[in-house]
Parts: structure tokens; C-alpha cells; sequence
């Protein structure tokens, strides 16, 4: 057995659970509404290397019937031990996880994440992908919640397209960088911005 | 087809204000304690905590007296309870072969290990009204011996010795949980074991009742039958090992039935199996006999077509909740449906009268 | 400190924590004395678990029904972190379980080992035993019948 003597672990959850995780499925729910809005989402403290953001969403959405898969770039004992005991959620390979947490690179290919079945098109994951920041759109986005088009910045196109392809199944995703966060659904048409 | 429909607030203020008032009864009389309901009721806490698949005694106590002793109202409440709590885990799977047995009788072995124990039970008593319990009574207090120390193994152990009982096969493979997961079919033997014991007490009484009567062939002696308290124990993830989070008390039924064997299995007897929460003896050997005529097809044996071995038929019509909801929706307004209804009936009609007449004025033509 | 002994040990106070009657904890609580000030690092909260069985009591797992659970954890000042599981609803006896669990990894440990977890012990081991004394009453004895005559 090794004992957890570092109370680090045990700092950074919600100061008011109830109120905070409202407060952030609300900045959730509205990202993914809103595909390629921003919105401010805070409440954690999560271990180094994790933004704000993607702490808060992990604390929010994750719970012990949640796997999560965490990149090796990102994976630590420190963060185990955080989500472990805010969340009780356990920690997976990348074919089971609900959740999957990393940067763009490290999560790829895709294809190895759980996309839904036919029947349960739910049965699928969702991805945090940590970016650096909120730049200048490469992407135009069409679909339910966007009005005419929006437009965001994506790490790259053709994998958001061959997401898409797969509605009703395939994967969703979040988009963190500090205290914010946007989503990109799989319901979400993606053509470069020219 | 639902309709909203506005209006009834003051008539729906005043019914529950008038609830409130029949429910606590003549203020003559005092009022019940859920200490009271708790320690004297104490039957009826453990069929709303089996039923209503929560185990704490104190939340029931307040279930039962909040829906005036109406138990199935008060299984609904804990229901709805029971999904504001969030899911902290799951326990290590109880070890019953170490409870501590209140109750534990075989209806096979006469001189089983451990022993005959007959516990606080209503067997043996009369059936006659004792209206000393109508005045205060003093009661006495109960017979002491010298306590058994060590735990009580299972009588189904004795007869796997001589290998002439089916095997459970040990796994800790990841049940189901309809809780999470809507029910579909075929559930598997998990998810019919937790559907059966949250299930309602009288359905599945009866479901095994006509397993008795010959709708499915299922003899069953009740190998074992215990009562008692068990602790239970789960994995702290943040602390790395297990621990006692509390104690519960259970009742626990093993069948034993006769078996002619299949292609691939020698004649052996086989199993049913009942656990509920509380003192529930009734349900937990009703469980053990549906949960036995269930296991025909794994078992090789013939499906005669009897309800107690069709899976979607038990599980599907064994929640008193879901059933009730159901039935009980009907008596609210379904003024449009009634409508269009009433319309087809008076349309019907009409035609049948219109058909009536042109047949007789064919008829006083020829 | 052996780290195997004493998760063996805690198990056991946490254990009996867990199961013991609220109102008797609260009163040899009190007794004790001593409240440390501390900083919460999970304020508690109630929540249920899944009890587990096993089929035929040896076989797979199956769902059986949830419990409710109350835990909390805290952090003394001297960085000292105390975990408290336990049964009912009651947010009061989460938080003294905390506080005991903490206390029991410092220089406090003996006295309250004495004032608070011994006579929990003490007295639900009497429990135990009196139910088994009254079960035990109720123990059959059979009688071979014998005929009459030969």
C-alpha cells in the first residue's frame, strides 16, 4: 500500500460542489449548443500541466461510471491521484474511455476511441483537447446550433470532416485553453475557412 | 396523446393540504415517531428498503409514514430518493457465508452444521389474534444460550463435496445494473437477480407460486434459508485498500432442485437463489424459485410455455413502480383522447345505422 | 511506521467507525475532548453504493440495491489527512469519523484509541453476542423417535 501523505491530491475541487459544477455544466452545455462559441468555465485547480478548464470539465462530466483516458504526455500520478478522488472515476485504456484527455497529437488516431453504436449512438467518447489558445479560425462551421456559420480554429480539418461523416455516431469534442472552453460536436459540418 | 391543461392549482393546494390532515389522523391520538415505525414496523421498513432498493431504515420509516402506510407509495418515494443520491461505487460483493445468523433453518438436512436455528419467527406461532398487544404489554425478555462464535457455512458447500449439486461458477465479472442500463432482453442472470429483488413482493410470490402448481418444472426444497447481518466492505480508491462502510441485514434462500440431467450434464440437483434486503423471507424463497425457472434454457431443459420461465414476461412486469405508474396514469385527464374517441364510436355507429337502413329498405324492395 | 499494519489497523477504525451508532459516537466524541481545527478538503456529502451479491453466494456478482453512505474528508493543520466513510445520511458522524481517522495518525492516537474506538468496540461486540446468545436459544435439538417395543 502507498500511503497519499501529499494533501496536493486532495486540493483543488469545487469550493461549493453543487453551485460550481452548475455553474460549469452550464459553460459545457452552452459550448456544445454553440459550436465554436467560447465560453469561460472555472472552478478547479487541477495539477500542473492541466488547464483550468479541462480540470473543471473533468470534475463537472467524470464520476466512478466514467473511464477516462489520460496521454502519456499528460498522464502523472499526481493527476490520477486528483481524479481519483474528486471523481472517483477510473482510469482507461483509450478503447473504453468516455473521456479522453490530452493534446491533439497525443490523442490521434481517432479511430481508437469508442464512436457509438447504431442502437446507442450515445455509447461513445468525448475528448478535452488541451490547445494553446483560441487563434485566428482556419475553420467554418454549419450545423444545429450555428446560425448561418461560425468559425473557429481546429488543429486540422479532414479528421473533424471524417468525424462528421459518421453522424449520428462518432466522437464530440471540447476545446481547452486556460479558464475557457468551445466544443466542436459531431453534428458539426467542418470546411476550411479560405 | 398528452394535452396540457390549466387550472385545478387551488382544488390540488387544498386535496394536499386535506392529505396532510387525514394522514396524521385524530389529533386525539399521538403521533407516530419513525422510531416507532422503524423498531415496531419493522417488516414493512424492510420491504420498502427491498423494494425500494435502498437500504436505510430511517428514510423508510419516514416513506411509510409520509404515504400513510401505503407501501407501495412509500417504495415510490425512496425510489425517487434514490436518484438524487449520487453514486459514490460498488461494494466488494457481500459475503453471506459469513453473516450472522439470526434465522437459519434447512429444510433438507436435519442435522446440518451449525444447526437449526429457528430466530424471531411467526412459524409455529397460532395464527391467533393476541389481544394483550391491544393494551400495553410488557414483553418478556428472550432465551439466552451460549452464542455460536464461529461463522455458519453454507449447506449447498456439503453437497458440492460429494459433487452431486450444480457448481456457481466464481467470477468477478461486472454485472449489469438496470439502474444504468434500460432492461433489454435476454437480461442475463444479474440483472434478473437484481430486477427480482427489487421486485414487487406479491408478483413474484405469485410467479413462483405457479411454479409450485406445476407451471414449470421445478421442484424445490429449500436447501438453506438464513437471516442475518452481513458487513460490507468497498474499495476506497483514494485510500488504496477496502473498508467496512456499514452493515446490513439480509435474508439469503438457496434451493435445491432435482435435475434429470441434459446432453451434457449428469443428473445432479441444481439451483434457485434469493437475497433481499431486511427480513424478507417470503420474497427471498419466491426469488429463488423464479430465479431457478428463469435458468431453464442454460440448463438444457424444455421452455413448456409457463410465465415464471419467460424472461421478458418476469422482469418486464415485475416493478411495482413502473406497474403502477402505468396503471394509475389512466385516471388522469385524457379529455382529447376521450374525444377523438367518443367521435369514431359516434361515426361507427352512424355508419352502422346507415347500413342497417339501406339493408332493410333492399329488403322491403324485394 | 509499517505501512501494511497500519492499513490494517485503520481498516479496522474506519470499520468500526463506519457502523457505529451516531448519537454514542457523538457522546465519546465529546468525551474525548480534543476538536482539532482542520480545513475540509471534501465537506460532506451523502451518496449511496451499489451492494453487491454473489449468485448461489459464491458465484458472479450481481447487483443487489444501494446503501447510503455519507463521507468527508479533511486535513488537520499539521497537513494531516483524515478520511470518514460512513453508513446513514448523517453529514455530523461523517465529519467525527474524519476527524478520529486524522487524530489516529498522530501523537493523539492512544487516547483516543481508549476514549472512543475501545468502547465502540467494546459495546458492539456485546450486541453481536447477545443476538447470537438469543439465536442461539432458538437452536433445535432433534429427537430420534423411537417405537415403543421391540
Amino acid at each position: 500500500m502507498r500511503l497519499q501523505t501529499s494533501t496536493a491530491v486532495y486540493a483543488g475541487g469545487f469550493s461549493n460542489p453543487p453551485v460550481t459544477a452548475a455553474h460549469a455544466f452550464r459553460a459545457a452545455m452552452n459550448a456544445m449548443a454553440r459550436p465554436g462559441q467560447i465560453q469561460n468555465i472555472s472552478g478547479a485547480i487541477p495539477p500542473a500541466g492541466v488547464s483550468v478548464a479541462a480540470g473543471t470539465l473533468l470534475l463537472t462530466l467524470c464520476d466512478p461510471e466514467t473511464g477516462v483516458y489520460l496521454t502519456p504526455g499528460l498522464d502523472s500520478d499526481a493527476l490520477r491521484g486528483w481524479l481519483t478522488f474528486h471523481t472517483g472515476a477510473p482510469v482507461v485504456e483509450a478503447g473504453q474511455a468516455d473521456f479522453a484527455l490530452g493534446t491533439w497529437d497525443a490523442l490521434l488516431p481517432l479511430t481508437r476511441f469508442r464512436a457509438g453504436t447504431a442502437e446507442y449512438p450515445d455509447r461513445s467518447a468525448t475528448l478535452i483537447i488541451e490547445v494553446p489558445g483560441f487563434g485566428p479560425p482556419n475553420a467554418a462551421l454549419k450545423g444545429p446550433g450555428i446560425k448561418g456559420t461560425a468559425q473557429m480554429q481546429l488543429p486540422e480539418i479532414s479528421a473533424f470532416r471524417n468525424n462528421a461523416v459518421l453522424y449520428p455516431l462518432g466522437v464530440d469534442f471540447f476545446f481547452t485553453a486556460g479558464a475557457q472552453v468551445a466544443a466542436l460536436p459531431r453534428s458539426t459540418q467542418v470546411t476550411a475557412e479560405a | 396523446m398528452y394535452v396540457a391543461v390549466k387550472g385545478g392549482e387551488r382544488a390540488i393546494e387544498n386535496a394536499h393540504a386535506w392529505l396532510a390532515e387525514e394522514r396524521r389522523g385524530s389529533k386525539e391520538v399521538s403521533e407516530l415517531s419513525l422510531a416507532q415505525i422503524r423498531e415496531q414496523l419493522s417488516l414493512a421498513v424492510n420491504r420498502v428498503m427491498a423494494e425500494g432498493s435502498l437500504y436505510d431504515p430511517d428514510l423508510a420509516a419516514l416513506a411509510i409514514k409520509q404515504s400513510r402506510g401505503d407501501l407501495i407509495e412509500a417504495i415510490f418515494l425512496i425510489r425517487a430518493y434514490r436518484t438524487t443520491l449520487p453514486r459514490f461505487g460498488c461494494s466488494k460483493p457481500v459475503e453471506t457465508g459469513k453473516m450472522a445468523c439470526d434465522r437459519r433453518i434447512s429444510a433438507t438436512f436435519k442435522d446440518a452444521p451449525g444447526g437449526q436455528v429457528l430466530g424471531p419467527t411467526f412459524d409455529y406461532t397460532h395464527r391467533l389474534l393476541d389481544f394483550k398487544l391491544a393494551a400495553d404489554g410488557e414483553v418478556p425478555e428472550a432465551a439466552v444460550a451460549e452464542p455460536r462464535r464461529e461463522a455458519t457455512p453454507h449447506i449447498t458447500e456439503f453437497l458440492q463435496g460429494e459433487d452431486i449439486i450444480e457448481r456457481e461458477p466464481f467470477s468477478d465479472a461486472e454485472p449489469g445494473d438496470l439502474t444504468r442500463e434500460p432492461m433489454s432482453f435476454p437480461a442475463g442472470r444479474a440483472v434478473r437477480l437484481q430486477s427480482l429483488a427489487r421486485g414487487d413482493e406479491g408478483f413474484i410470490l405469485g410467479m413462483a407460486y405457479s411454479t409450485q402448481r406445476g407451471y414449470a418444472r421445478n421442484h424445490a426444497f429449500v436447501g438453506e434459508l438464513r437471516i442475518g447481518c452481513v458487513p460490507v466492505e468497498m474499495e476506497i480508491p483514494e485510500l488504496g485498500f477496502a473498508i467496512e462502510i456499514g452493515e446490513v441485514e439480509l435474508t439469503e434462500c438457496e434451493t435445491v432442485n432435482q435435475f434429470k440431467g441434459s446432453k451434457t450434464v449428469p443428473p445432479q440437483f441444481t439451483r434457485g437463489y434469493g437475497l433481499v434486503f431486511g427480513q424478507s423471507e417470503r420474497k427471498s424463497i419466491a426469488m429463488a424459485l423464479v430465479d431457478r425457472a428463469l435458468r431453464w434454457e442454460e440448463l438444457g431443459e424444455d421452455n413448456v410455455g409457463a410465465a415464471a420461465q419467460d424472461e421478458e414476461f418476469v422482469l418486464s412486469h415485475a416493478d411495482n413502480i413502473q406497474a403502477t405508474g402505468f396503471l394509475e396514469h389512466i385516471k388522469l385527464p385524457h379529455y382529447v383522447d376521450f374525444q377523438s374517441e367518443l367521435e369514431l364510436v359516434r361515426k361507427l355507429r352512424r355508419e352502422a345505422e346507415e347500413l342497417a337502413q339501406t339493408l332493410a329498405a333492399r329488403e322491403a324492395a324485394e | 511506521m509499517n505501512t501494511t499494519f497500519f492499513a490494517e489497523d485503520r481498516k479496522g477504525w474506519m470499520s468500526l467507525l463506519a457502523s457505529a451508532d451516531e448519537a454514542r459516537l457523538t457522546e465519546l466524541w465529546h468525551g474525548f475532548g480534543a476538536d482539532p481545527a482542520c480545513e475540509f478538503l471534501r465537506a460532506p456529502e451523502a451518496g449511496g453504493v451499489m451492494v453487491r451479491g454473489r449468485m448461489g453466494g459464491t458465484g458472479a456478482p450481481f447487483n443487489l440495491g444501494e446503501m447510503t453512505v455519507t463521507r468527508c474528508a479533511l486535513a488537520l493543520t499539521d497537513g494531516t489527512v483524515g478520511h470518514g466513510y460512513v453508513q446513514g445520511r448523517s453529514k455530523a458522524k461523517a465529519e467525527i469519523a474524519a476527524k478520529v481517522d486524522a487524530l489516529m495518525q498522530t501523537g493523539a492516537a492512544e487516547a483516543l484509541r481508549a476514549a472512543v474506538l475501545a468502547p465502540l468496540a467494546e459495546e458492539r461486540q456485546a450486541q453481536k453476542d447477545t443476538r447470537a446468545a438469543k439465536a442461539a436459544a432458538t437452536k433445535v435439538e432433534f429427537f430420534t423417535m423411537v417405537r415403543g417395543e421391540d
